[in-house]
């Protein structure tokens, strides 16, 4: 490899923000100054470009200080990693949060999607550009769903600096959200992660019994309430006890593609390939779903607890988790978790006592949907664009680092402490017979009490909304997410279980219950969820790059329309859509068209 | 004449190609299978001496089982497989895939494309006069070569071959996302302030005609460029003692470009700035 780097060089503070993230350089090979022992020996090769995967965290470092990431900050870090400068420079304009041009300090990132474009965001947005103009310091971004539905309209300050500050308002008014963005310290603090849980501290719960009731930040009531028991059941049953038990369970993925997480792990534990990685893909994206980032808020020490146990499970001794870049508070609650559990010797060398060793890190996004795609989200952490890897071969066997990796998200790890403190056949006596266990649903929109539910599957789609307290005149139900599928008011007897949604021709998707009653204009939502894929496909394969641009502009043309008016486009976007979930390489482009065709054919969107 | 590396001798399984029971040497892709068979399936990010990208998706076949397409170019062969390669659902998005790059890129000067159209019956300019294209003006910014990037269809061909697959420079990749993703220098600077060494690799594996010789770019603009008038001829480059092979394309005595051939064991096609463009004292004739 025969780098070449341009003449920028990095300001001191752009310096002494990758330098507080790798250590000074120690040669001028890598950005010192020269010294007489650089004329002897060459620093680079392997060893060097081990660390390609510390490029994320190092473009967040330079973002986080100055706001934006200059020629010679790049230069440098990519000289600090013996990254070529081209191929950072394709990382950094990959993720939505970067940016290679100037721009002031601090980004108030408004939503403007589903849930909030429901509540309002559009004439948020325009009370808060008109106060936050030029010249104000701040730069106002509208931004594809926070996560925040169950209080939206939302919008997330952030002021780089050092250290970086954050202050979310939600929901927000004009006044809030530029208060935020002004003095993000002075804002208001956000509710507690309870608040989204309106069951909470009702019995019965079990993967939001601790939301509410413990304090996130200690350990001792962690344990207290149960914490690190499922941990000392795993270590009495032995790695293949703990795989048979997550088995029995009948556990599937809650990601929404719903794989047997028994057999994951399984086949994970079995590849003769050292090491082997566990992931969490908290990179939660998906409009309209909040549930991670509320346990992650409200419970975060489970999420370092089942990680251990996927861990010693599938023999990691490494885990990496991926948290989308959206959610500081989430990231401050789980560095403080980790910290805490390595303190205490529940991560490192001898988890327990036990002799055995795993450690995790938080690799934060930047701001990109695809990320979540298991493969995609591989890349992200290497240091390379978020874009999916081609499978076979599939992540068990070759994953994270080319190794065998058990990937999860956190609803689906979350649910492995139960299944290890109940045991398999009380954890799988919950629900249906196919869809075992509590699941969590996200539901926003319009309903009286927005927020994550814990139902055990079975319940029907009207008990939830019943429960949520659906508003009258109701419209449509979006399940699973822009990625799913709309239902229509007469359909609530659907009952939410993977196989009954399946045989109702949806999905639960990742749990997605958002819903609209008849002042939502359908046919801007639906050009809102073809933005919503314009704007977050990769770009690696033709049918997703341009085919969510084609779908767009079909539904900017029909946007007022009906009928035979409309017809000709309705005729193109299927065909289109059919080549999308046909020939895209991941889940994106194959579920890009699902939205939309659903409310054309179940809504009569466009009669 | 070139050398043809015997490898070692690999087992045949079989499968099933079109009803058709073939056999393929293991680590064969589907369309290693199908042009064995003769079977003309179209390709356009695929190329002969790099590692398949499947990024333009416009071979994929049906494999029996299969929830998706899956991309020939790419996936390895199994023994039991079946696969069909000609299926309406195939033909489908192969012409839906033609349609949606012929309406967004220029595709004027890539071969065999025209043909493909016809046969799939893509009809690129039914997303109406205001579909989005890239529109994108060519970058002449150096006496070697010309990327013109409304002929791209991010096939990251010229990207693996600058980067580790064959020339290891890294000077080019893919930036920005989605219809907006691009290939680009590092900070999207002239080619003249990248890592560029010149060797013209990039121009050797591009599909499209997007990355070529001034040489060529210039009398295309002329409409002087006529390859039923070009001559080709390998030769053995003289400027140093490894004996890259060298395709000189020669139209009205002059030599107009310079490519390499990709069966060659030693260059695969690959050659250094001298090679492949240090070709004027051949002809300065005064």
């Amino acid at each position: 490899m025969d780098l070449h780097f341009g003449d920028s060089k990095p300001t001191d503070e752009e310096k002494e923000a990758v330098d507080a993230l790798l250590g000074p350089p120690e040669s001028s090979w890598e950005g010192a100054d020269r010294s007489d022992a650089d004329l002897r020996w060459a620093r680079g090769g392997r060893e060097a470009r081990k660390r390609r995967d510390l490029l994320l965290p190092g473009l967040h470092a330079i973002n986080d200080r100055i706001g934006w990431i200059s020629e010679g900050a790049l230069d440098y870090l990519c000289r600090r990693l013996t990254v070529p400068p081209a191929e950072a420079y394709g990382v950094a304009t990959f993720y939505a949060m970067f940016s290679v041009e100037p721009r002031p300090a601090t980004v108030l990132h408004v939503c403007t999607d589903l849930a909030c474009a429901a509540a309002g965001a559009a004439g948020l947005c325009a009370g808060i550009e008109s106060r936050l103009g030029l010249g104000s310091g701040v730069s106002v971004e509208r931004s594809p769903c926070l996560g925040l539905c169950e209080r939206a309209p939302a919008a997330l300050a952030i002021k780089a600096g050092n250290p970086v500050r954050t202050a979310v308002s939600a929901p927000a008014t004009v006044e809030a959200a530029v208060l935020a963005a002004s003095a993000p310290d002075s804002a208001d603090e956000e509710p507690p992660a309870a608040m989204a849980v309106p069951q909470a501290g009702e019995p019965g719960l079990t993967l939001l019994s601790r939301v509410g009731v413990v304090d996130p930040a200690s350990l001792d009531d962690y344990r207290a309430y149960g914490g690190y028991t499922a941990l000392r059941r795993a270590f009495e049953l032995g790695p293949a006890g703990v795989i048979r038990e997550v088995t029995d369970s009948g556990l599937v993925g809650r990601g929404g593609a719903a794989f047997p997480t028994g057999r994951k792990w399984q086949a994970t534990a079995s590849q003769p390939d050292r090491p082997h990685y566990v992931v969490c893909n908290a990179d939660e994206s998906e409009p309209g779903t909040f549930k991670d980032r509320v346990i992650m808020e409200g419970d975060p020490f489970a999420l370092v607890e089942a990680m251990t146990i996927a861990a010693y499970a599938t023999g990691a001794h490494k885990g990496y988790l991926y948290l989308r870049g959206e959610y500081p508070r989430a990231l401050r609650r789980l560095e403080h978790a980790i910290a805490q559990a390595r303190s205490r010797g529940l991560l490192g060398d001898d988890v327990l006592g036990q002799g055995y060793a795993f450690d995790l890190e938080i690799r934060r996004g930047a701001g990109a949907y695809i990320c979540g795609e298991e493969t995609a989200l591989f890349n992200s952490i290497e240091g390379y664009r978020g874009e999916p890897r081609s499978k076979p071969p599939f992540p068990v066997e070759k994953g994270l680092f080319g190794k065998p990796t058990v990937e999860n998200n956190v609803e689906t790890l979350v649910n492995v402490l139960p299944i290890l403190t109940m045991g398999a056949p009380a954890y799988a006596a919950i629900g249906t017979g196919r869809s075992t266990g509590p699941k969590l649903f996200c539901v926003s929109g319009s309903v009286e009490r927005p927020g994550i539910y814990e139902l055990p599957f079975g319940a029907t789609l009207g008990d939830l909304l019943t429960l949520a307290g659906v508003r009258d005149r109701l419209r449509a139900v979006l399940l699973g997410g822009a990625a799913g599928g709309f239902v229509r008011p007469d359909e609530l007897d659907i009952p939410l279980t993977f196989e009954g949604t399946r045989e109702a021709g949806t999905t639960l998707g990742s749990g997605v219950v958002m819903a609209f009653d008849d002042t939502v204009p359908l046919p801007r939502l639906l050009l809102r969820i073809a933005e919503f894929f314009r704007d977050e496909s990769c770009g690696q394969c033709v049918p997703c790059r341009v085919g969510t641009v084609r779908q767009e502009e079909a539904l900017h043309r029909i946007v007022e329309r009906t009928g035979a008016a409309a017809a000709g486009d309705i005729a193109l976007l299927r065909e289109v859509g059919r080549a999308m979930r046909d020939a895209s390489i991941c889940g994106l482009g194959q579920t890009a068209w699902n939205a939309v065709e659903s409310a054309i054919d179940r809504l009569g969107a466009y009669e | 004449m070139t050398v043809i590396p015997l490898g070692v001798p690999r087992r045949l399984l079989e499968f099933t190609l079109d009803g058709e029971p073939v056999r393929a040497p293991e680590g064969s892709t589907i369309l290693d299978a199908c042009r064995a068979a003769g079977k003309d399936v179209p390709t356009l990010c695929q190329g002969d001496t790099l590692a398949p990208k499947n990024a333009c998706r416009v071979c994929v076949v049906e494999v029996e089982g299969a929830r998706t397409l899956v991309p020939a170019c790419s996936r390895k062969a199994e023994p039991g497989m079946e696969v069909r390669t000609d299926t309406e659902r195939a033909r489908h998005s192969r012409k839906i895939v033609l349609e949606l790059l012929a309406s967004s890129v220029d595709l004027s000067t890539t071969p065999r494309v025209a043909e493909w159209i016809k046969e799939y019956e893509a009809k690129p300019d039914r997303f109406g006069p205001h579909a989005a294209r890239l529109n994108e003006e060519p970058k002449i910014d150096n006496e070697l070569y010309v990327r013109d990037y409304d002929k791209c269809i991010l096939c990251y061909k010229c990207v693996d071959a600058c980067g580790d697959q064959w020339q290891n420079t890294f000077a080019i990749s893919v930036a920005g996302r989605g219809f907006d993703a691009r290939i680009a220098v590092e900070h999207d600077a002239p080619l003249t302030d990248s890592a560029c060494v010149y060797c013209g690799n990039c121009i050797e594996v591009c599909p499209t005609g997007a990355l070529s010789f001034k040489s060529e770019f210039d009398m295309r603009a002329a409409g002087t460029w006529d390859e039923s008038a070009q001559t080709e001829t390998t030769t053995v480059c003289a400027y140093c003692g490894v004996g890259c092979n060298l395709t000189l394309h020669v139209q009205d005595n002059d030599i107009v470009k310079v490519t390499s051939p990709h069966d060659n064991p030693v260059t695969h096609g690959n050659l250094c700035i001298k090679g492949r463009f240090g070709y004027q004292h051949v002809q300065n004739r005064d």
